[in-house]
């Protein structure tokens, strides 16, 4: 294959329709006869409700029904989990709360109104009688002797204990010539999609048809969950992902929302549109993060890492969402980041609290890993006087090493982490940078510079580590006109596989790229999928499209062998045009031999007509990215502020399709990293009540806040799948945070300062400087 | 008791009677049903919703419709056929603005649910300001958004539209457009 | 996102308007650009009995020299003002303060006069209008009165206006010469406003080497934005040394109970007032420096 289109940078096919606002979000579509679902949600972190009057806003004009959760008792079932644990207790999410409330933002009841200003004004005309609980927030208190659990029928707030365990530690920290210690929080975060969730309902009664519009990133998973959350055939559910306006793992769920507006479609027979508001997203769309480390290393004096040990408190929220108890055994598999660590053992507790759920967020679980050990990699360095680039190079595995398997039971597909090293030490001019930072200390200036070597699993992943199946299906059909259908189980929302997958199929195919159109987010359309998170859309989805081009071609490669009288092992594609090897003069062109496919008088005794392809692809292993990071800050000495001066990133994620595309999710996952590192994080008070409630309080990257990023890439593939590309969405993310938190610190070391929490907020950082100015060194 | 308005959108004339709570943007989105200006939050904050009332970009989710009433407005929908003061809507013929055409060349989007809003932020800076440095970008489009791109991208679109736009005569957004300097 | 129902009237002529809130009192609220009132009535904070909407009023948005001051009309927006040739010459003050407010569209659609008389705590220009001793004129039906930004700010989205008043337009004298004026801000990240904005305002003497006189307006720092009456006097008559900044600086908190919240404490917001205070009496005094070198 001839790789004229994969690598290259093509501009996007999906954006024509972007970019004239021409396309269709969930709440962009209207349906005749629509009416609009609101939602009542609790003011009350944690609170017994006594009774629920809908009374008055059944009479409002425009409604149509109003429901609480006494309403639909037993009709449909809680928001499924996937993820399981040993010994973990229950804690189902009720689509609309019955006896109890136990965050704030937890749906109580639900109005249908002919419009939506009409079914807004009907939510003040319900009455609840609430009595208030004392709300548990904090989640050392929360499993703290004397608690009161959340749920009735547990002892206490644990929601599950999880260990795990590797290599000798207990010989690790005996033979260590230094144990250091540390806490490190990891904020809780709201992952913000611009699009907030919506979903539009539709039953046709006489076909028994139920069709959900969703913004979700997992259009499969949700028709099988709908269906059995409201016992419905699942062969008569239809959901389409529409345009999604973004997900970040907030869309990778199944929410009350989705199942009840089905719920109520069918009950009106009339279609019903819910469109969530900012402030309904910040309260009830699962929130990310929310760890608390305690962390031990055992060292040698040489920089050697022997040992990690490490305590997790997870604050998993009130309530299980799809994947919950799971993101934090993600922090556990990775702990051990890219470094040799003979000894690693992670405990977890997960807690219950009353708050939103958190869940899969950009990353979910490995940031937090990445955060833990690289963090852990700079004390080191500050305690043994090294440099932090120095202690990551001694602990590297080298590129022999490979596969490499952790003492967390995981086997590192390739990788040469000193190459990207290198490579990102030489953008950065690092000698320079360190001889800039010693010269501006003299001036009273505070300028840190943060490494960042990181390694992520992703191109999730194989089915027997996964809640859920860790495949990915494709279908690739070539159409009688010679057009391409390509259909995926994967569902973009932003990350161009119309695009990819087209270049891919250019160049397997020999035609051009505009020849294809990559279906999607349709369960009607395309072939039983999983969805698109942990960076696997390419590395599974792409794989498996690959996989069906290959069949496609192969018999296309029969078909014309047949025609020009020749091998089809010697046949060749390119240009639009099937050719053997040996002579020019034996060839059809590309459309002439699909033709032949279809018309069926001309084809190879005992070949089946049609030209069309399924793959189920399923990877033998996850696929293991890694890059540095270097990041520049200077701190403003009077006001605490954290200026990003510099930031160079070299990403290795194996293969490239289209770098440019590469470089998108590059960026934009860095300055998700730099929202938490400097900005975001969800607070709520001693009531359990949401103070960053709005955009307005919840403080988002701007554009205004950055720096430009210097990109670059080494090229290690995988040989997990035959594209040997291992995945892009969350590098950047994953591999970011501790580099601005490295730099951070770095900056605050001749306060005395080796470790700040984020989000480095400007008050923080100037107490922190205020506090030791005593002592500047 | 609805109220009378009359607003010239995308070159064409709009009358109605609306309730005076209608918001702009729900009247742009659910009345003309011009989706491409979307939503994003509730507190003038995110952007998404920006439109060009009268040349000048607004969020029209803070905006009454009523507000607008006797105005101007040029959504995403009309962009590229308010720069050659052709007709109504999208462009039929694919023609593209030249911010339009720089996010489509730079990458300067994933999801693409800012961009309507992000686009037309950048249109008003390149009014007002023909060669921006990437400072003046970045601020200019401090009032809205992106959770995917990182902005980068953005801001090499908009470079690439400025590049391109001063290459040609200046064009009228709209017929007030040319009152700032 | 979606306010509660009012009454709306769309008043033609100023007077129409200030019978109509003469008529409706306190269940009335004026909609001039919508940038305070429209959010707080889409989280349903606000939800008035009646809306007037003022902003299709002929002839209050203007910047114009009036016997000897400039008059600027209450409905002028932001980027007006930031634009403005005649502000930029006559009182550079404002258009720097008005290229601080929120973003581009907020700009394009705030007034000066809506942000004035909501009086936000976080807000600009109060800061600006109290140093530049402006005046904010009001009418009501029976005539207007002239209110000195002095004694206009009363508490946390609290003025002097009276039920029935409308303000109408602001008026400032032009910088003389020898004078130099400067705003310093330090923005919450999320929605923009101040945390704290320090507006100064310098003129000096003895051949640009002492300040004769300062005006210092706070915003953000406090319920209210205020004069800093102890660094103006610890600055009048001053030989200018960094030392006199700095120690004037000192006093910018002075006898002022900070506000305390989620993005910055009493504390910390106390210590700001100090630091940006301190920057913007140095960067007025090179502006004063620079525009005399120029030759005004």
């Amino acid at each position: 294959m001839t790789t004229r289109y994969i690598g290259k940078p093509l501009k996007r096919k999906e954006d024509p329709r972007l970019i004239q606002g021409i396309s269709h979000y969930v709440d962009d579509l209207n349906l005749a006869g629509m009416h609009y679902a609101a939602f009542l949600r609790s003011p009350h972190a944690h609170a017994n409700i006594r009774s629920v009057d809908l009374s008055k806003a059944r009479h409002a004009s425009g409604v149509v029904l109003a429901l609480s959760g006494a309403d639909i008792d037993g009709a449909i079932q809680p928001v499924p989990c996937a993820a399981q644990i040993p010994d973990m207790k229950s804690a189902a999410r009720p689509v609309l709360a019955r006896d109890r409330v136990r965050f704030v933002g937890e749906a109580v009841a639900v109005v249908v109104a002919s419009d939506r200003y009409a079914a807004r004004d009907a939510l003040d005309l319900i009455e609840v009688d609430y009595e208030p609980l004392t709300p548990i927030v904090n989640p050392e208190k929360a499993i703290a002797k004397g608690a009161t659990p959340l749920h009735a029928g547990h002892k206490d707030n644990v929601a599950f204990k999880w260990e795990l365990e590797g290599g000798d530690l207990k010989a690790a920290f005996k033979s260590a010539d230094k144990v250091i210690r540390q806490r490190l929080v990891n904020q809780r975060l709201i992952p913000v999609p611009i699009e907030t969730r919506g979903v539009i309902a539709d039953y046709q009664p006489g076909e028994g048809q139920l069709t959900v519009w969703s913004a979700t990133q997992i259009p499969h998973l949700l028709r099988t969950q709908i269906a059995s959350m409201l016992n419905f055939p699942e062969t008569l559910v239809r959901v389409v992902a529409p345009e999604v306006g973004g997900g970040f793992g907030s869309k990778l769920n199944v929410y009350p929302e989705e199942a009840l507006v089905a719920y109520l479609a069918i009950q009106l027979g009339k279609p019903v549109k819910w469109s969530e508001s900012r402030r309904e997203n910040f309260q009830a769309t699962i929130h990310g993060r929310d760890q608390i480390d305690d962390v031990e290393v055992a060292v040698k004096r040489d920089g050697s890492i022997l040992g990690l040990r490490c305590h997790v408190i997870a604050d998993l929220g009130a309530y299980y969402q799809l994947l919950t108890p799971l993101i934090p055994t993600l922090t556990g598999l990775m702990m051990t980041g890219c470094y040799k660590i003979p000894a690693a053992r992670m405990e977890i507790t997960g807690v219950f609290t009353n708050k939103m759920a958190t869940d899969a967020y950009r990353g979910a679980g490995r940031p937090e890993a990445t955060y833990l050990i690289e963090r852990v990699m700079d004390l080191v360095a500050a305690e043994l006087k090294k440099d932090p680039v120095e202690v990551r190079r001694k602990n590297f595995p080298q590129p022999n090493d490979f596969p490499y398997a952790t003492p967390t039971g995981l086997i590192y597909d390739s990788g040469d982490y000193e190459k990207a090293l290198d490579m990102a030490l030489k953008v950065a001019d690092y000698k320079k940078l360190r001889q800039e930072q010693a010269k501006l200390r003299k001036e009273g200036r505070y300028m840190g510079i943060g490494v960042s070597t990181y390694v992520e699993i992703c191109g999730m992943g194989p089915s027997s580590a996964m809640p859920a199946g860790g495949w990915e299906s494709a279908t690739v059909r070539v159409e009688p006109t010679g057009r391409v259908s390509v259909m995926t189980g994967s569902s973009p929302h932003g990350q161009g596989q119309e695009t990819t997958f087209a270049q891919m199929g250019a160049d397997v195919l020999g035609i051009d790229p505009s020849q294809f159109q990559v279906v999607h987010g349709d369960t009607s359309i395309v072939p039983y999928g999983i969805g698109t998170f942990g960076s696997r859309a390419t590395a599974v989805g792409g794989t498996a499209v690959y996989k069906s081009l290959l069949k496609v071609k192969e018999k296309l490669a029969h078909i014309a062998a047949h025609l020009v009288g020749s091998d089809p092992e010697r046949m060749v594609f390119a240009d639009g045009k099937i050719s053997a090897k040996e002579s020019p003069k034996k060839s059809v062109a590309f459309g002439q031999a699909v033709s032949a496919a279809y018309v069926a008088k001309t084809l190879p005794a005992d070949m089946e007509p049609g030209l069309e392809a399924t793959t189920f692809f399923e990877p033998s292993n996850f696929t293991y990215p890694f890059g540095t990071h270097i990041c520049v800050v200077e701190i403003d000495r009077e006001i605490g502020d954290v200026k990003l001066v510099r930031y160079v990133a070299v990403d290795d994620c194996g293969n490239v399709l289209n770098p440019l595309l590469v470089e998108g999710q590059v960026q934009g996952g860095i300055v998700q990293s730099v929202g938490q590192a400097l900005f975001e994080e969800a607070v709520y008070d001693e009531q359990g009540q949401l103070i960053t409630g709005e955009l307005m309080d919840y403080a988002l990257p701007h554009a205004s806040d950055l720096c430009w990023i210097e990109t670059a890439r080494t090229v290690t593939p995988t040989p997990v799948n035959p594209l040997g590309v291992k995945g892009v969405g969350e590098a950047g993310t994953i591999g970011a945070t501790p580099a601005l938190a490295g730099a951070v610190a770095d900056a605050l070391a001749p306060f005395g300062v080796h470790h700040v929490d984020m989000p480095f907020k400007r008050e923080k950082i100037w107490q922190l400087m205020r506090k030791s100015s005593g002592r500047v060194q | 008791m609805g109220v009378e308005i009359q607003l010239h959108v995308n070159g064409k004339q709009h009358h109605g009677t609306v309730e005076p709570r209608l918001l702009l943007v729900h009247y742009l989105r659910d009345v003309l049903g011009l989706t491409g200006t979307h939503i994003g939050c509730e507190t003038s904050i995110c952007g998404a919703c920006t439109v060009l009332l009268d040349g000048k970009a607004v969020k029209s989710c803070t905006l009454l419709a009523v507000q607008a009433s006797g105005s101007e407005i040029t959504t995403i929908e009309g962009l590229a056929s308010s720069q050659k003061g052709a007709g109504n809507g999208a462009a039929a013929n694919g023609a593209l603005h030249a911010v339009q055409e720089g996010f489509w060349e730079k990458h300067g989007l994933q999801c693409g649910y800012c961009t309507p809003g992000m686009i037309l932020a950048a249109v008003d800076l390149l009014q007002r300001n023909k060669n921006p440095n990437e400072g003046q970008i970045r601020s200019a489009l401090s009032g809205n958004l992106c959770r995917c791109t990182g902005y980068q991208h953005i801001i090499e679109a908009v470079q690439y539209a400025a590049k391109k736009m001063s290459a040609r005569k200046p064009l009228k957004m709209s017929a007030s457009a040319g009152r700032t300097p | 996102m979606i306010p509660a129902s009012f009454e709306y009237h769309a008043p033609k002529t100023l007077d129409e308007a200030l019978r109509l809130v003469e008529r409706h009192g306190d269940e009335a609220k004026l909609l001039a650009g919508g940038h305070s009132l429209l959010p707080l009535m889409k989280l349903r904070l606000a939800a008035p009995r009646y809306v007037i909407d003022i902003g299709h009023l002929r002839g209050m948005s203007y910047i114009r020299e009036e016997n000897g001051q400039i008059a600027i009309g209450a409905l002028t927006t932001h980027s007006e003002i930031e634009h403005s040739e005649l502000l930029a010459a006559k009182c550079p003050l404002l258009p720097q303060t008005a290229a601080q407010i929120g973003d581009v569209q907020v700009r394009n659609r705030g007034t000066i006069g809506g942000s004035l008389a909501h009086a936000d705590p976080g807000g600009d220009y109060p800061a600006a209008i109290l140093a530049l001793d402006a005046e904010i004129i009001a009418a009501n039906t029976s005539g207007t009165r002239t209110i000195p930004a002095r004694d206009f700010f009363v508490d946390m989205l609290t003025t002097q206006l009276h039920p029935g008043e409308i303000l109408t337009q602001i008026r400032i004298a032009p910088r003389p010469p020898q004078s130099g004026t400067a705003y310093e801000k330090l923005h919450q990240p999320a929605s923009g406003f101040a945390i704290v904005g320090v507006a100064a305002n310098v003129l000096l003497g003895n051949g640009r080497k002492a300040i004769e006189r300062a005006a210092i307006g706070i915003t953000g720092l406090a319920a209210k934005a205020f004069r800093a009456e102890a660094v103006e006097r610890a600055l009048n008559g001053k030989t200018i040394s960094d030392k006199v900044i700095e120690d004037a600086s000192r006093n910018a908190a002075q006898g002022v109970e900070p506000l305390s919240d989620l993005h910055a404490s009493g504390e910390y917001r106390r210590e700001m007032a100090r630091v940006f205070t301190r920057r913007a009496i140095a960067r007025a005094i090179e502006a004063a420096r620079g525009v005399s070198r120029g030759g005004v």
